[in-house]
């Protein structure tokens, strides 16, 4: 493990842990900046979705990932946020009120549904969540005058300063933006108080309670929290997508969304990321062999799902710091060449507790 | 309520379902003292400290502390007070760092606002570094140093005891609630332990009541020793008057009725 040079206790909260680390980051952005000017509208428009699943994946990892509360019913806060968007949008609200509005009407969302599963953990959080998930999809469905129902719902473009941010580079824009404002939020949460209550609500209640920590509170705000911003990923995809369907957000999204945490690797924030990638990317990757296979295999109907089912099980199996996970093993390996510890990541297992998320 | 008590426990009883766990027990703990409860498995000494820092609610009874009645205050309150505790299974946040784990004990000292954490704004990183100071002060109190980045699942047993006492002593406590201290630790760890309830009372001037099974820790720091059984009061007194109790013998060893 890195061990940094601590010479003053202002450099635990720094924003940046390494001094290199803002250069780094820094030529990510520029280059991320600079892909619409060189790279076609496809690949644009499939980082934008990128960034707006990795928004979501940053919302659930604060949830599932910080404070250990499982939700299946995440699908809901992104059609929330979507919907809440389109429809403020129709009624020509100006496009700086009606995104904050999406987080915010999610928040809210969020908060109800955080106080009545105050006291549920593990599976009856996520059977509750799931039935949440599937009201509010219900909801869409039927409520038609609002949502229009099956027949969906268009989007209009969203202008902002008289500038028209639409098509693929506007969304990608927004979304960029988006993403990093979010990180920034999580980032600064992981490192107040705010952010080590959770990790304390995580790891064991009973003594996050005796030193203070309000559970019933910051389990609300986190679910709060979580929400808002997946309602903000929420808004950004009702743009990507320009014509909402009730269908969009199902079940198959909650989990999508539950993969994207778990396989980027519970607990941190570049899993978010990586789970974002793995997640749009498959899907890519697999229309792109799947002509080269033989016939009984790529025509095989549910071809995708089976094989995101296959990697998740691998993944939890033999990888369960998911994709960050090995990427700081592959990382400490090169950094202690050729002194490499194969135990360096072993973790004692003698007090675990199985019921618990880790 | 005069002021030689800082806290007291008058009449306190406990059932679950038919069983009375803790049944007719007072007590008065005097400031700056070292109260040992102890007794047989089974006894509820800790159903008292669960009682104490109100995850239990009490059937019957009242607990004052600093002259005020605690009975209703909600357990996470309790750390505000001046109240901590450290627990008989050590209950750390284990995929925390040891540094986070006694910054999550400094938690009821924070006073900084929501939004005001979300901008992380330059008052949240003021306060932070006033929270590593002190809890800088206690890592130099016990020694931790070396293990100041380390998470605490690779961290021995014997280590994670003394984090949770550091994690109870960053809230700042006046009483300080430890529930067996010495176990699962070596004849070393258990000696070292008691110089540090011993430096606990009598350089922090904390008051530290006690559940312990190791008659010689006991002997060693407890100004006053209270014995249950079967959630009742045996004997109260000096660590000797107690050992020699002939009712706490039998309730030990077994004997004539």
């Amino acid at each position: 493990m890195r061990r940094p040079f601590k010479t003053l206790y202002e450099q635990d909260i720094r924003f940046w842990r390494q001094p290199s680390a803002r250069w780094w980051y820094g030529l990510l952005l520029i280059a991320l900046c600079a892909i619409p000017l060189v790279s076609g509208e496809f690949y644009v428009g499939e980082l934008a979705g990128l960034f707006i699943f990795a928004i979501a994946g940053v919302g659930l990892m604060l949830l599932t990932g910080y404070t250990g509360l499982v939700s299946l019913g995440h699908s809901a806060f992104l059609g929330i946020g979507a919907y809440t968007e389109a429809i403020l949008l129709s009624r020509g609200l100006p496009f700086y009120v009606t995104l904050p509005a999406a987080a915010l009407v999610t928040g809210f969302a969020g908060v109800a549904i955080g106080i009545p599963t105050l006291r549920m953990s593990g599976l009856y959080l996520a059977i509750a969540t799931l039935a949440f998930g599937s009201i509010v999809g219900t909801v869409l469905q039927k409520w038609e005058h609002v949502t229009g129902g099956f027949d969906g719902l268009p989007v209009k473009s969203p202008f902002l300063f008289g500038i028209k941010l639409d098509g693929p580079n506007g969304v990608y824009y927004m979304s960029l933006i988006g993403l990093l404002l979010v990180i920034w939020l999580a980032l600064n949460v992981l490192r107040s108080p705010l952010g080590r209550a959770f990790v304390a609500i995580r790891d064991s209640e009973v003594s996050a309670q005796s030193m203070g920590i309000n559970l019933a509170l910051y389990k609300t705000i986190s679910f709060g929290l979580s929400a808002a911003i997946t309602g903000l990923a929420g808004g950004l995809f009702a743009h990507y997508v320009r014509h909402l369907a009730p269908d969009a957000f199902d079940v198959l999204l909650s989990i999508q969304l539950v993969t994207i945490v778990f396989v980027g690797g519970l607990g941190s924030l570049h899993g978010a990321i990586f789970g974002a990638m793995f997640m749009r990317l498959l899907p890519q990757g697999i229309a792109l062999v799947r002509d080269d296979l033989p016939n009984w295999l790529g025509r095989m109907p549910g071809l995708e799902p089976s094989i995101f089912g296959l990697i998740l099980v691998l993944c939890i199996m033999y990888e369960p710091m998911g994709i960050n996970g090995r990427w700081m093993k592959v990382k400490a390996y090169f950094k202690n060449f050729p002194m490499h510890k194969a135990s360096a990541f072993r973790r004692q297992k003698s007090y675990a507790k199985s019921e618990r998320l880790r | 309520m005069s002021a030689s008590v800082l806290f007291s426990v008058t009449d306190l009883g406990i059932r679950f379902g038919g069983i009375r766990a803790v049944e007719g027990v007072s007590f008065e703990v005097r400031p700056g003292e070292v109260f040992s409860i102890i007794g047989p498995n089974g006894a509820g000494k800790t159903t008292i400290f669960n009682l104490i820092s109100r995850i239990y609610n009490p059937s019957t009874g009242r607990l004052h502390f600093d002259g005020k009645d605690i009975t209703e205050t909600p357990p996470h309150m309790i750390a505000g007070l001046g109240i901590a505790r450290t627990f008989q299974n050590i209950e750390l946040f284990p995929n925390a760092t040891l540094l986070q784990n006694l910054l999550i004990g400094r938690h009821c000292h924070s006073k900084v606002g929501l939004f005001s954490q979300l901008a992380f704004l330059p008052s949240v990183a003021r306060a932070e570094v006033e929270h590593r100071k002190r809890a800088e002060e206690v890592i130099a109190f016990l020694g931790l140093q070396r293990h100041r980045d380390s998470l605490i699942a690779n961290l021995p047993y014997g280590v994670r005891k003394v984090v949770e006492l550091g994690r109870a002593l960053c809230t700042e406590p006046r009483l300080l609630l430890l529930d067996e201290p010495s176990s699962g630790l070596n004849v070393e760890e258990t000696e070292e332990m008691a110089y540090w309830i011993d430096d606990i009372k009598k350089d922090l001037g904390i008051t530290v009541i006690m559940v312990e099974h190791d008659m010689k820790l006991v002997s060693a720091v407890s100004d006053r020793v209270m014995a249950l059984n079967y959630g009742r009061i045996l004997a109260m007194g000096t660590s000797a008057e107690v050992q020699s109790d002939p009712e706490v013998i039998r309730a030990y060893i077994g004997g004539e009725p």
